[in-house]
């Protein structure tokens, strides 16, 4: 599915990503864990392919095809999907027409807007005044509409009260197709401070980042449990 | 030469340059009017053949050609004969504007050729919005109305007026004088579109006033070129509990100059107003302005002017003002002015739109005020005026 060979990126001219190599085959879901600031979102936006992440070396190749100076609507558009850990409002643009927008002209997002108890917010202006688990469910709406073949979730956790987070992980799981256990096409990176959404979602793989570079790669909960003992420093130092 | 001085061109002089309406061709009946000049009215906001007006009201330039309403207890007529059949409409005729307030209104005063009264009994609640065009067909004319409207007591108008020009006529003088009443408990919506040509100059000079528990609520729109539009009208609240609410979209292109705002002064205690402007430039200018008065306790008012710069060439100067006379009053004004945000047009771009088509989704929204009263079609007509607007630049 996705293809990173050592990728190099620049932010404002200062160097954040530092030889990236990752592979997310069909059908598995990733994590990402690492400290504020490693360079975790600066991967995420660079693969969506966002205006100020200039790739200075190595490339990214999504469904066999080289994407790394493709415009970002076509990645979109080939199957990618993020969802904004802070996404702007959008004024007098309604949630409904929004969730139309991202899914073609498909009513998907409204009609699970409606079973996730969420149709109060169709008539709102997307963003304008939501809370933190709102902008979630905003953000993972839009993505089931879009239907990503591989979607890029940057703390899908964060501001979610437990109650929400239930649902959060299950738009999540709905997102990879969690469910289906034979010919799973849908892939997923995410990355977690918590670790909270391993308790919904499960992930095959997960990586640590340090310092612009993946430096420990392995089962996710292990790599977690071991954060969670040792710190990200001591983690690095272990070779799984 | 700063952006005010460009809209105040010298006022004598620019009476000079046009001709009275009076000396122009006279239009006697509506099947005078062809298919295109009816599909301009349409788009104006005005339809000559829809079943949910109750009452129309169409001058072309100064002679009334319509003027009907079907609904007992709505009084329409052209405001020459309201003067006689009321001997002089007294107690409304220049009560709320001064006649030598400036060479506009000194002109209409003068030489009046025409206008409309819309007067609602009390008690009286209209469903269905009027509507009422001012319309100048030939080329260089100064066309000078006088409108008074009168809510009383307890009564509900909705009026639409569509202000514009013959589709192949590029120049004219519009002035209009608007006195509007809205008695204990009436409310009254105006709604005012405006399509005019390219070299056309526009001089509304407007002044309401609300009494106790009425409500006042404006919508104005221009989305196409206009030569210069000068205007500031003024709601005074005078009774307690009274509302006003104004509501602007205005898109200038470039070589238009508008100049427009609103102004509301609360005089009674516990009165409410409101002011919203979303301004669009596309390189011309534009200077939107706002004042709140808060003369008594217990008022609450607040102003909105959001600007967007879609063009490098072009001016928008916000100037939202806010004059507190009493401790008590809760007043307050955000004003905004910029380019669309990049990021808002990554964030949909992430979903897969063009840039093109993220760009107009932001316009649409941006310009997407709540309209109150709004009929379907002229909603669908606006939206579809939107998407031109932005398509053609």
């Amino acid at each position: 599915m996705l293809q990173i060979e050592d990728l190099w990126v620049d932010v404002h001219g200062k160097e954040v990503l530092k030889g990236i190599d990752l592979e997310i085959g069909k059908g598995e879901t990733h994590c990402l864990f690492g400290r504020n600031g490693s360079g975790k979102t600066t991967l995420l936006m660079t693969i969506m392919g966002f205006e100020g992440y200039e790739v200075k070396h190595g490339k990214i190749v999504f469904k066999g095809e080289d994407i790394t100076h493709m415009p970002l609507n076509e990645r979109a558009r080939l199957g990618l999907g993020l969802s904004f850990q802070r996404p702007p409002t959008l004024r007098g643009v309604k949630l409904r027409d929004m969730l139309r927008l991202c899914g073609n002209g498909s009513d998907v997002g409204v009609q699970l807007a409606l079973e996730y108890g969420f149709e109060a917010f169709l008539d709102r202006e997307v963003n304008l005044g939501f809370s933190g688990g709102e902008i979630k469910k905003s953000e993972l709406l839009q993505l089931l509409s879009q239907n990503p073949d591989l979607t890029l979730l940057d703390e899908p956790e964060s501001g979610v009260d437990v109650e929400n987070l239930n649902v959060i992980g299950d738009m999540i799981r709905r997102l990879l197709e969690k469910d289906k256990h034979r010919n799973r096409t849908k892939s997923g990176l995410i990355i977690t401070h918590t670790g909270f959404i391993l308790n919904y979602v499960t992930a095959d793989r997960g990586h640590v980042m340090l310092d612009g570079k993946l430096v420990c790669h392995g089962n996710p909960i292990d790599i977690f449990e071991r954060i969670q003992q040792n710190g990200y420093e001591e983690c690095a130092k272990c070779q799984f | 030469m700063s952006v005010l001085d460009t809209i105040h061109t010298n006022e004598e002089e620019l009476l000079k340059q046009f001709k009275p309406a009076d000396e122009a061709q006279v239009v006697k009946d509506l099947s005078e009017l062809d298919e295109e000049e009816r599909l301009r009215l349409k788009r104006t906001g005005v339809d000559l053949d829809a079943q949910n007006r109750l009452g129309t009201f169409l001058q072309t330039n100064c002679g009334v050609v319509s003027c009907s309403c079907d609904v007992q207890g709505v009084e329409m007529l052209p405001i020459t004969e309201a003067l006689k059949k009321y001997d002089g409409l007294k107690d409304y005729y220049w009560r709320l504007i001064d006649p030598n307030k400036d060479a506009f209104t000194k002109e209409t005063r003068e030489h009046l050729d025409n206008g409309y009264f819309i007067r609602a009994k009390a008690g009286q609640k209209v469903v269905y919005p009027l509507q009422t065009c001012l319309y100048i067909r030939n080329d260089k004319v100064a066309q000078r109305v006088h409108n008074i409207v009168v809510a009383e007591e307890g009564s509900e108008l909705h009026i639409i007026t569509g202000c514009t020009t013959h589709p192949h006529l590029t120049s004219g003088l519009h002035i209009g004088i608007s006195e509007f009443y809205v008695k204990k408990g009436a409310k009254l919506i105006f709604t005012m579109v405006h399509n005019w040509a390219e070299e056309v100059y526009v001089r509304p000079r407007t002044a309401i006033v609300v009494e106790e528990g009425g409500t006042f609520l404006s919508n104005y729109v221009s989305l196409k070129g206009v030569k210069s539009v000068q205007a500031f009208p003024t709601c005074t609240l005078k009774g307690k509990g009274a509302i006003a609410r104004f509501n602007s979209v205005i898109v200038a292109p470039e070589g238009s100059h508008i100049d427009t705002g609103s102004r509301i002064i609360l005089e009674a205690p516990e009165t409410r107003g409101e002011i919203i402007s979303r301004t669009i430039s596309y390189g011309g200018h534009i200077v939107a302005r706002g004042h709140l008065v808060g003369k008594a306790p217990e008022i609450k008012a607040h102003l909105e002017c959001q600007g967007l710069m879609l063009a490098e060439k072009g001016v928008i100067h916000a100037i939202p003002e806010l004059e507190a006379h009493v401790a008590d009053v809760d007043m307050s004004h955000e004003a905004a002015v910029g380019k669309i945000a990049k990021e808002e047009i990554e964030y949909l771009m992430a979903r897969g739109l063009s840039e093109e088509e993220a760009t107009s989704t932001i316009v649409r929204g941006f310009l997407n005020v709540k309209i109150e009263g709004l009929p379907k079609e002229l909603d669908e007509e606006l939206q579809q005026a939107v998407e031109e607007c932005h398509k053609g630049m």
